[in-house]
């Protein structure tokens, strides 16, 4: 580590103020606090929220994130090789996944960093540490198959309309990695809905690539003998890279919970609401989404993950603890109903945490306006 | 009246000159969104709509400036009505006859045309108040800086959503993806641009750009 810190400070004075790049400040600014921890005081009054910076907190995201990473790498392998009936052993279908994954990050991470640091450069503040998240979940949310520039096109919305727009890291509405899925989705849905992008080059061979949801929106009915419910829970199905398995879901939700850094009130409301919801589609059961059990709604899709990556992004959800309650709840509630209702979406785990994104301080609110009504109502009544 | 003022005096320049810009009526005042949501997904409905705003806000402002003293305050906005009800039904038909093509794929908005918040919002803050020039001015002034939006979302909608502009294929055919052979790669046009909200997105681009060109526009703290 001597050696960096040694680097950093001779370059030091060349990009701060009179120095030759001082307008570069916030790229070499970024690399400094990436590697050390910063030795900046406040300079008016401080707030203290933690006892980490935000880089550390979005560092322990991204650890969360590899055992989804991993897994589903070699998801991509195993579904190729199974819709092909290949035969490809377990490592050759992690090597198949790894290779065909790789390019999808390094194009998200590449291109979205170039966007934050220009904005930093330009704007001339520091250069934002929440891309580190950002970059990692949106290859993780996309088909394996979508074409590297769609991908940059959607990295730059989300970046730009999704964050910089409001003022960059912390000041966004929306979850900057589900405005990029949710843009592809939009613009180009013929390669990020449909039967045909699952499974790495279904479009050549035509095999199958359609996901569960996928099959239960085109009334193709509920096949349990293709999928076992281990299968669902493992993640051996197609779907998004990382949304499939909840086996590694759930290692990355124990991370997060134990660090602090996510909030288990979000993911239990989350579920909660989902299983409600579901069951009392199963007590209705008009259609094969109805019946689906509702343990199994849970499982299929991107229920887990979008709960336990996306709902707890700290800048978009709820902030008080009743409002984080009620926003989990009622993101499992709409994501259910929008899967159900809407055969045209048949993921509706998006949508539902970009909307109730938008109704996060609205519900923040009306909690803190009951809390301080409940105790005025105790002041006065003790006068 | 007493002293005569040039007829494009700098005041009177000013009446052109301010709606382009600082005081636009779609990106500062935000009035007449919702036409400019609805139909620019092509450039031709867009500049025709531009043309009719055009004709119906100048001439509506010329009217109601010559007999704004002979309306009573209290039935100002029927009378307001009437006339931008009159222009528009005047509009209406000469697009059925001369460009049916047009007027089909505008439909209900040339109706609308009369609820278009700019149109009100000029007779009641101008027209009522400003002599028959001056108001023709203003009319001119504000419906082109209603167009310049209109063209410029317009432009971008046509172009990334359908690949064309004004009608002609822009973006070679060759680049794009074969739709038997999907996974040998190529142009798609971008389905979202189609939709309303990236007419909002667009809307909000420009603003954002023109704000931070514009230093006037930028609030005290």
């Amino acid at each position: 580590m001597k050696v960096f810190r040694n680097i950093l400070n001779v370059i030091k004075p060349t990009f701060e103020k009179g120095g030759k790049l001082e307008k570069l400040y916030p790229a070499y600014d970024a690399f400094e606090t990436f590697l050390f921890v910063p030795d900046h005081t406040t300079k008016s009054g401080s707030h203290i929220r933690d006892s980490i910076d935000l880089k550390r907190t979005m560092f322990m995201v991204v650890i969360a994130l590899i055992p989804c990473l991993l897994f589903g790498m070699w998801n991509v392998g195993y579904q190729y090789n199974y819709a092909t009936s290949g035969e490809m052993g377990v490592f050759e279908e992690f090597m198949y996944g790894f290779w065909r994954f790789i390019p999808l990050i390094l194009v998200s991470y590449i291109v979205g960093l170039t966007v934050e640091f220009a904005f930093a450069v330009f704007r001339g503040h520091q250069v934002n540490e929440g891309y580190l998240v950002t970059g990692m979940l949106i290859p993780l949310t996309m088909p394996i198959d979508v074409p590297l520039w769609m991908l940059a096109i959607s990295v730059i919305f989300a970046v730009v309309i999704g964050k910089e727009v409001f003022g960059g890291t912390g000041m966004n509405i929306l979850n900057p990695a589900l405005s990029a899925r949710a843009f592809l989705f939009f613009a180009y849905p013929t390669y990020m809905s449909g039967d045909k992008v699952w499974v790495s080059e279904a479009m050549i061979d035509s095999h199958s690539g359609a996901t569960i949801l996928g099959d239960l929106a085109s009334k193709k009915g509920w096949d349990q003998g293709s999928w076992s419910t281990f299968d669902m829970f493992a993640g051996f199905i197609p779907g998004s890279v990382g949304e499939t398995s909840i086996i590694a879901i759930g290692i990355g939700a124990i991370i997060l919970l134990l660090t602090g850094v996510g909030s288990w009130r979000i993911i239990l409301s989350t579920f909660i609401g989902g299983y409600l919801m579901a069951y009392l589609f199963n007590l209705w059961g008009y259609n094969e989404l109805m019946q689906t059990p509702a343990h199994i709604h849970l499982i299929i899709g991107s229920f887990a993950f979008g709960a336990v990556f996306m709902a707890t992004d700290p800048v978009t959800a709820s902030q008080t603890n009743l409002g984080k309650y009620i926003y989990g709840f009622l993101i499992g509630v709409f994501a259910i109903l929008i899967r159900v209702f809407n055969p045209a979406y048949p993921e509706g785990m998006m949508l539902a945490i970009l909307l109730m994104n938008v109704f996060a301080p609205l519900i923040d609110h009306y909690v803190i306006q009951s809390n301080i009504n409940r105790r005025l109502k105790r002041v006065k009544s003790t006068n | 009246m007493s002293i005569k003022e040039n007829l494009f005096s700098s005041k009177h320049k000013k009446l052109i000159k301010d709606p382009l810009d600082d005081n636009n009526p779609i990106t500062i005042q935000v009035l007449g969104i919702c036409s400019a949501l609805a139909i620019t997904v092509k450039l031709e409905p867009a500049i025709v709509m531009s043309f009719s705003v055009l004709f119906v806000l100048s001439v509506a402002n010329v009217v109601i400036s010559l007999i704004r003293k002979m309306i009573p305050s209290r039935i100002r906005i029927i009378v307001q009505l009437v006339v931008i009800a009159t222009l528009v039904i005047l509009v209406d038909q000469f697009l059925k006859a001369y460009l049916y093509d047009v007027s089909k794929q505008l439909s209900v908005f040339v109706g609308l045309i009369i609820t278009n918040c700019i149109i009100m919002g000029r007779l009641e803050a101008f027209g009522l108040a400003n002599g028959p020039w001056k108001s023709f001015l203003d009319g001119i002034g504000n419906s082109i800086g209603y167009a310049w939006v209109l063209i410029v979302v317009a432009f971008f909608r046509e172009l990334f959503g359908t690949g064309q502009l004004y009608g002609y294929q822009i973006i070679p055919l060759d680049w794009y993806v074969d739709s038997t052979n999907m996974a040998a790669g190529g142009y798609v046009n971008n389905g979202m641009m189609i939709l309303p909200p990236m007419a909002l997105v667009t809307v909000g681009i420009i603003i954002w750009i023109q704000r931070s060109r514009n230093k006037k526009l930028i609030e005290d703290k």
